[in-house]
């Protein structure tokens, strides 16, 4: 099974649509530990991606990835401007000259969205943000597809792992971004990109099983 | 010449209040750009907006970036990145606060110091006491 262009822009679709669908929430995430904007910046960055699909469509998966990364870092306004634009950006490049991806292709993909994080936010596993979700869902992924699983399979592996590291996120003391001056205060409360991350993956499980049937 | 200073805050009447501040220390040598602000007015960074006010000042002596927080770093980043490579090596983020960062580095700037001066002078800025205890 392969992950064709149909469908990462059935998954970017969907996950325009679940951002809108949680802004409220995701922003309520964002107020107590941040500066609640992450549902209102994130929501404005993939509306301006669902305008500019239309235009891009017709491209690769990596101009179409390419460009979802530079309309989020032109359009976002927060954190999760540079580090999901760079996130697009990074899959972009691993996705280049490829028509449809293979297991171990998506695998390549979201490890280097994965690195984009870090090499962007410096951050490490355990510091309350996106990575808590990017890091074990990229892992399991991995494993899933090490071991033979199918796309389907390994995706479902991702997308469990995901939701876990966004709920590990709740005990942690933030030590990046705007949640870490709250310090200890920042404890007991779930990261707003961790939450937005998790449901980019199960968004992408969502895509796929659609085509699956 | 002298090492060009852009501002960056989440917001923009930040970002042009310490401009208007660090500009009252030197005169027209130091080009000095304010950038704050995300889209639709909200507080927020952008990366294309810092990148076109890096290269409103852009010289020789390159350009130090004085930064707010958070995102601010990360936007700054993003706009290094996507200047040529030949302007990518002069241009670098300051570690310093910003108001007594800018205020120093435009002071540093006007008297010709080099980019790595300019910067060494701004962070040192940041650990001057204002008050005797
Ligand atoms: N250095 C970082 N590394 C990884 N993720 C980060 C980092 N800083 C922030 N984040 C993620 O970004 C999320 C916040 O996104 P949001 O769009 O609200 O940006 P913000 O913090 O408001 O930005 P700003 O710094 O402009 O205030 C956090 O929940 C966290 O997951
Ligand atoms: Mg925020």
């Amino acid at each position: 099974m392969v992950l064709t262009k149909d469908v990462v822009l059935t998954w970017l679709e969907t996950f325009a649509r679940d951002v809108e669908e949680n802004r409220a929430y995701l922003t309520e995430l964002d107020g107590a530990i941040g500066d609640n904007d992450h549902g209102t910046n994130l929501d404005r960055g993939f509306r301006a991606v669902l305008n500019s699909l239309p235009d891009e469509r017709d491209k690769p998966i990596d101009g179409v990835l390419k460009a979802v990364g530079m309309t989020l870092i032109k359009t976002v306004g927060g954190a999760a401007g540079p580090l999901y634009g760079t996130v697009f950006l990074r899959m972009a490049s691993a996705a280049a000259g490829k028509e449809a991806l293979s297991e171990a292709d998506v695998g390549a993909m979201l490890a280097a969205g994965t690195k984009g994080i870090v090499d962007r936010g410096k951050a490490e596993v355990g510091d309350k943000t996106m990575l808590d979700t990017w890091a074990p869902a990229v892992d399991a992924f991995q494993e899933a597809e090490a071991s033979g699983e199918d796309l389907l399979a390994a995706l479902q592996a991702a997308a469990g792992a995901a939701e876990e590291g966004m709920k590990s996120t709740i005990p942690l003391v933030a030590r990046k971004g705007r949640a870490s001056y709250l310090g200890e205060r920042s404890a007991g409360h779930q990261d707003p990109g961790a939450t937005s991350s998790y449901l980019l993956f199960k968004d992408l499980l969502s895509a796929v099983e659609g085509t699956a049937g | 010449m002298a090492v060009g200073i852009v501002v960056v805050s989440h917001s923009a009447r930040l970002a042009d209040g310490v401009k208007e501040l660090a500009g009252q220390m030197a005169g027209a040598e130091v080009k000095i750009a304010a950038t704050g602000g995300g889209p639709d007015d909200t507080l927020g960074t952008n990366a294309v907006q810092i990148e076109a006010a890096i290269n409103r000042v852009y010289g020789d002596d390159g350009v130090l970036i004085l930064v707010d927080l958070g995102s601010a770093v990360l936007s700054a980043e993003v706009a290094v990145e996507s200047l040529p490579p030949e302007r990518q090596e002069h241009v670098l983020i300051s570690n310093a606060p910003l108001v007594e960062g800018a205020v120093v580095a435009t002071v540093e700037a006007s008297i010709g110091a080099s980019l790595l001066n300019v910067e060494a002078a701004a962070v040192r800025a940041g650990s001057m006491p204002k008050v005797e205890r």
